[in-house]
């Protein structure tokens, strides 16, 4: 299903500021997304298509709906009760709410990082790198090691944790807990890594690291970002899709386009007003 | 791109563990989700067991008490059985207005010390609240009985002690206020701290911000915030003195007449379903079921309608 020359591929297209990312493998399709708490719209027909090994972020105010979104992936809202989410998603081959896939396996293949920082506080450094693969029922010390190592590498943490891994999490810095988080994430090696706003209670040089990060990542794994912050949105993603509050105040999908040509040249005059700070 | 024939891929980790982690994921699901499914089980198990003791005692209590109700039942006093009608043991107004006037003026004093005293709790960090603190925390598990002993030295043959004599006013409806006010004033202090501090300290700390003491951001802000939880504090501990009986065994006097006076010999549900259920009367020990099914309906609401309540408050602010 995966094949690695296709990854080799895309991400050599170093001129890929003109063609569109979506022209390579994709990751993801939404086809209608909808999702309602309690009969009342927070995002409605949501259809576009996620890039593999790509960055896609999703920007847009409060109320448009782009978390609701992102949650829809990774099936958290199966938790909320009254949340109906219809359309389909699709991951691969997957239609993720088509009944194929329980939820829990869905997110071994679909991780996620949180707008704040959310290590295990009980746990170690390693104990939270490696849980994810614990809790799927993987036990054997030399792959645990091998791949903490390997995603604590990914998440630019090795260096400053390799020689206090049993340190506790809480020992961290804010921007390194979040790091951590990636690296828990990614232990599991999903195929796409969720990002809620995860630099919005970080310093500004946190940020620009893990800006840094999401960009080598995404040989690794695709991601899609929520930010409120739109030229974090210009500098990581390859697509950017903007969202707005409709009349109703249900989220409205209203461009999605490379993010150099949404931030250039967008289609809808509401996408420009928004990128240059006229409302929202 | 690359147009030749690629000989050998070579293996990427990154794949061959993601692909390792699916696996073994699927392969222990089942598993895991049996482990999961017995887990539930335990838990619906153990609440089964918790209840199973809960529901014969609704069912006994509705199963012999509830055809003790009857007019008669809340409007007459007690009376013994005579031998022509071995069934006709009066009523228990004289309990239920006992208890009203009791439970009331206990709740009247216990609850703006209860909540005073809570808010102090919540807002020092003085030695002098930590020690108040474990006092409260002490006086919770107090033997209720205990209280009812210190209502009788105190307000019944009155306090004479270290040079200081306090005239006792003989057994009353105040003396068995006494002692249900002083069980109920640890209970809101802890619960009430409990929902104040509950409120967010940024809330706290935009009010003295702005310049606010403290007592105003208390009396504004924070008392307001957390009302529902206060609410709900109070009621918990009035519905849990309602039932007490050791504290007012022997100070009330057990009046066998309806009184409203709360300096005079008062009569109480929880007091009179301990007399009928040691009186030699057969009728009147059976009776004794259908005060405490009262007893135990008065609670219910309280505990109810305090949810209800707390409910209401939170919707009306949003």
């Amino acid at each position: 299903m995966v094949d690695p020359m296709m990854m080799v591929t895309v991400s050599s297209g170093v001129d890929g500021q003109e063609s569109d990312p979506r022209s390579g493998p994709l990751s993801m399709r939404f086809e209608d997304v909808s999702v309602t708490f309690n009969g009342r719209t927070a995002i409605r027909d949501v259809n576009f298509d996620v890039p593999k090994n790509k960055v896609t972020s999703l920007i847009g105010p409060s109320g448009s709906g782009k978390t609701t979104l992102l949650r829809a992936i990774n099936r958290l809202h199966d938790l909320t009760k009254g949340a109906v989410v219809s359309g389909s998603i699709r991951l691969g081959n997957t239609d993720i709410y088509g009944g194929e896939i329980p939820a829990t396996l869905l997110r071994t293949r679909v991780g996620m990082v949180f707008q704040r920082p959310n290590p295990f506080p009980t746990m170690s450094i390693f104990d939270n790198v490696v849980s994810g693969l614990r809790f799927n029922g993987i036990r054997k010390r030399s792959v645990l090691e091998e791949a903490a190592e390997s995603a604590l590498i990914g998440a630019a943490l090795w260096d400053s944790v390799s020689n206090r891994m049993k340190a506790h999490a809480s020992t961290l810095s804010g921007g390194e807990q979040q790091r951590l988080c990636i690296a828990r994430a990614l232990a599991v090696e999903p195929e796409v890594l969720l990002m809620d706003e995860p630099t919005s209670s970080l310093d500004p040089i946190s940020m620009r690291l893990i800006e840094e990060l999401v960009g080598e990542l995404k040989s690794r794994v695709t991601i899609v970002i929520v930010t409120h912050n739109m030229q974090q949105a210009a500098r990581v993603s390859d697509l950017c899709a903007f969202f707005l509050m409709g009349a109703d105040r249900a989220g409205e999908q209203i461009e999605v386009a490379p993010t150099r040509k949404l931030f250039s040249d967008p289609d809808d005059p509401r996408t420009l007003d928004y990128i240059q700070g006229r409302f929202g | 791109m690359t147009t030749g024939v690629i000989e050998e891929i070579p293996p990427d980790p990154i794949l061959e563990r993601r692909e390792m982690v699916q696996r073994v994921a699927r392969r222990t699901f089942e598993r895991r989700m049996r482990v999961s499914q017995a887990m539930i089980g335990l838990c619906a198990v153990g609440l089964l067991v918790a209840l199973v003791p809960l529901f014969a005692i609704l069912y006994s209590l509705i199963s012999k008490g509830v055809h003790w109700w009857s007019i008669d039942f809340f409007t007459k006093v007690p009376q013994f059985p005579s031998l022509i009608d071995p069934n006709e043991v009066g009523g228990i107004s004289n309990a239920i207005i006992g208890s009203l006037v009791i439970d009331a003026i206990a709740a009247l004093f216990a609850i703006p010390i209860g909540v005073v005293a809570g808010l102090f709790l919540a807002e020092s960090t003085s030695k002098f609240a930590n020690a108040l603190r474990t006092t409260a925390e002490i006086m919770t598990g107090l033997p209720s009985i205990l209280l009812g002993i210190f209502a009788y030295q105190m307000i019944v043959i009155g306090f004479n002690e270290w040079g200081i004599k306090l005239p006792g006013i003989g057994f009353s409806g105040l003396a068995g206020s006494f002692a249900i006010g002083i069980l109920m004033i640890p209970i809101i202090m802890k619960a009430s701290e409990t929902a104040l501090r509950a409120v967010p300290a940024p809330i706290r700390e935009a009010g003295l911000a702005l310049g606010a003491r403290r007592g105003v951001v208390a009396r504004k802000v924070i008392i307001p915030t957390a009302l529902p939880g206060l609410v709900t504090a109070v009621l918990l501990a009035f519905s849990r003195a309602v039932g007490e009986t050791a504290p007012i065994l022997w100070v009330i006097g057990a009046s066998t007449v309806v009184s409203w006076n709360p300096k005079k010999e008062m009569a109480s549900m929880p007091l009179q379903i301990f007399q009928s259920a040691t009186s030699p009367y057969v009728s009147l020990r059976e009776e004794a079921w259908g005060i405490a099914l009262l007893l135990v309906v008065i609670v219910l609401v309280i505990n109810l309608g305090s949810r209800l309540l707390a409910a209401w408050l939170q919707r009306e602010r949003r």
